[in-house]
């Protein structure tokens, strides 16, 4: 079986761990620590299991956002990539599903890839569109919410985890598939890697150079805030006492 | 942001809510800018003491277990050879990073810091700095991938400060060294497959009459004394090694003949940013759980975090830790670049295991009566942190090493 170009996409988001901060009408971001999406180390982590098993012959590390994104790419690269790229956008530029797939899009023209995986959503703007929206933009086909992934020739069997259960597709390749919580454990970046990262290659490409015109962006967010604060708990005598709260409360 | 809660790595929500906010505090206290790659290092170990130790940190206490596994694991991640040179199978880092490490370690378990700091500093050190080529082949290459540990066999009953009088003695015969004597307070003892041993070769020549061997263990005439029942750091064993004419091949010697008082010194200056990181860590813990406890336990109408004399505790705690991390530190980018640490190295360790009994007893003082039992790890951190005033130089000892340094400096 031929050894697969893999392109894997990594967002930098807002560290899970970190209470997030509504300041100005948007999210608090300077100062706040921020790491790799959960779901996209997932993806990657598949990336790297692929090539380990020589069903992968290059994983490629792919970012879409301002320059700082480097350190996400590195640490991809730590966990394993071969090479990294960052599609560079402006400061303050808004990057969507939409900006974001149509960038990949333009990259995987470029690099033609046999097969791209990305994090199911980012937890930022859990959004769970850029590897739908990429898919249609390339008319490749999609495994989405993937737990299973198995390679044949020419094509992957993807096992996905769908409201009413377990999924399986056969897809032909070249194909997008997105990652779901259980396709598998993600490994720490080990010291000996995080030292070989340091020599493999980043590349930095401006997404404009990409030859697919970027979306003019169509959404604007027209307010921001916080929950409400939680409110206490009240205790009841029993069920009946529940309903009439719940009906007097108007939530039933 | 839903997906985030149920992202804690490998088990449910209850385990997000417990450490993420641990974690989510110490994120928050922002320190120094390092280089990108020691941060990478810095979060992948502090996602393997939190995901991997810290659950299970007080049960090893509690059972005096050896994580064995968990040093598996840090072999396969390159934390037991941190400053060995990829050529002998080491991680090819520098202090540095080797400090930022033990002290995430001990930030999740303070006996695994300690295995993890004898291994790199006090059992590999010496090897590095003065072992042959075919002994760094031999005595370091199978040591770093957490299959085999080693130790440090210094002290003995009759003394521990007073270094230069070692009655361990090792006599030549024919082809091999005879050894003889005890050696005490080892740490790693039960648990480690060979040992740096420091013998009386010529008692006329005193301290310059003491030699370094490198001992496989077990070896004939080698015997393990009991494992202490320690107040701390109970998953790491201590016992005395018992030596009765153990006999090891000539080319056993570590370095020259005569040199091992000097070996001991140097090894020991570099351990000292070991151990002084170890205290960093559960420093850190402790720091951790107080103001963890102190945000949620309300009295007389808030939050005791509300209160000038919480707060002030742990301003003192806080500015403790930063100053005795920044010593720390700086001692290892001094040695990083080929330049003194004894002084700095000696400050570092005094000031940092000094902050940690005392952080540790203020962290009880702010959890008060769930302070004192095993429920929460603050007593924990306490019995742990008493040791770092004592091994690898007393208290006592390292303000000498200091005074000496200083009015050196001053005198030339």
């Amino acid at each position: 079986m031929a050894a697969l170009r893999v392109l894997v996409g990594v967002k930098r988001v807002i560290d899970y761990a970190v209470k997030v901060r509504v300041a100005g009408g948007g999210v608090q971001t300077q100062g706040v620590k921020h790491s790799l999406n959960p779901f996209c180390e997932i993806a990657l982590e598949e990336g790297v299991r692929l090539r380990e098993r020589g069903a992968a012959s290059d994983v490629i590390a792919v970012s879409v956002g301002t320059r700082v994104c480097q350190e996400t790419l590195r640490t991809a690269l730590a966990v394993g990539a071969d090479r990294g790229v960052l599609l560079e956008v402006g400061e303050g530029a808004a990057v969507g599903p939409r900006e974001a797939a149509a960038a990949l899009a333009g990259l995987v023209g470029r690099l033609q890839p046999h097969l791209v995986l990305l994090g199911k959503q980012a937890i930022d703007d859990d959004c769970n569109q850029t590897g739908q929206l990429l898919a249609a933009m390339l008319d490749w086909p999609q495994g989405t919410f993937a737990s299973r992934v198995e390679l044949e020739e020419g094509a992957v069997r993807v096992e996905r985890e769908v409201d009413g259960g377990l999924e399986t597709l056969r897809l032909r390749l070249p194909a997008v598939l997105t990652a779901d919580l259980r396709l598998n454990e993600p490994r720490y970046a080990t010291l000996p890697n995080i030292m070989k990262a340091k020599k493999k290659p980043l590349e930095i490409i401006p997404a404009s150079a990409l030859g697919v015109p970027l979306p003019l962006p169509r959404l604007r967010v027209l307010k921001l805030e916080e929950p409400p604060a939680r409110g206490g708990g009240q205790r009841v005598q029993g069920v009946p006492e529940l309903l009439e709260r719940l009906r007097s409360d108007g939530r039933v | 942001m839903a997906a985030a809660a149920f992202l804690a790595r490998g088990s449910g929500a209850p385990r997000a809510l417990a450490f993420g906010c641990l974690r989510r505090l110490h994120t928050v206290y922002q320190t120094a800018e390092l280089p990108e790659t020691h941060q990478m290092l810095r979060q992948t170990c502090r996602d393997f003491a939190e995901k991997e130790l810290m659950p299970l940190a007080a049960q090893l206490d509690k059972e005096h277990r050896f994580p064995a596994e968990q040093v598996k694991k840090m072999g396969g991640l390159g934390l037991l050879a941190m400053d060995v040179p990829e050529e002998y199978k080491g991680a090819g880092l520098d202090y540095l990073a080797y400090s930022i490490a033990v002290e995430e370690i001990s930030r999740g378990c303070a006996s695994t810091g300690v295995i993890v700091s004898v291994n790199n500093s006090l059992y590999l050190g010496p090897i590095l700095k003065f072992g042959s080529e075919e002994q760094k082949h031999k005595w370091i290459a199978p040591f770093t991938s957490g299959d085999k540990i080693g130790c440090f066999a210094l002290s003995e009953p009759g003394n521990g400060s007073d270094a230069g009088a070692a009655s361990t003695v090792a006599r030549l015969d024919g082809d091999e060294w005879v050894l003889n004597g005890t050696k005490a307070w080892i740490t790693n003892a039960w648990d480690a497959s060979a040992t740096v041993v420091f013998a009386t070769t010529d008692k006329s020549l005193k301290h310059k009459g003491i030699s370094a061997f490198l001992v496989p263990m077990p070896t004939a005439g080698l015997s393990l004394g009991k494992k202490e029942d320690k107040l701390g750091i109970r998953a790491s064993s201590t016992a005395n090694l018992i030596f009765e004419d153990c006999r090891i091949p000539k080319a056993n010697l570590l370095g020259q003949l005569g040199m091992g008082f000097k070996i001991a010194m140097q090894t020991l200056d570099a351990g000292r940013i070991g151990i002084a990181s170890q205290a960093l860590g559960i420093a850190q813990a402790a720091l951790d759980c107080a103001v963890d406890y102190a945000e949620k336990r309300t009295a007389f109408g808030s939050p005791i975090t509300k209160l000038q004399a919480v707060q002030f505790k742990l301003a003192d705690m806080a500015m403790a830790l930063e100053g005795a991390r920044l010593l720390t530190w700086r001692a290892a980018m001094l040695k990083d670049n080929g330049k003194p640490f004894t002084k700095e190295a000696a400050m570092a360790k005094l000031a940092a295991s000094e902050a940690a009994t005392a952080i540790a007893h203020q962290a009880i003082q702010i959890l008060g009566g769930m302070g004192y039992v095993t429920d929460m790890p603050a007593e924990r951190h306490y019995r742990d942190a008493r040791i770092t005033e004592i091994y690898e130089g007393t208290s006592e000892i390292q303000r000498l090493v200091i005074a000496g340094q200083l009015l050196k400096a001053y005198r030339s």
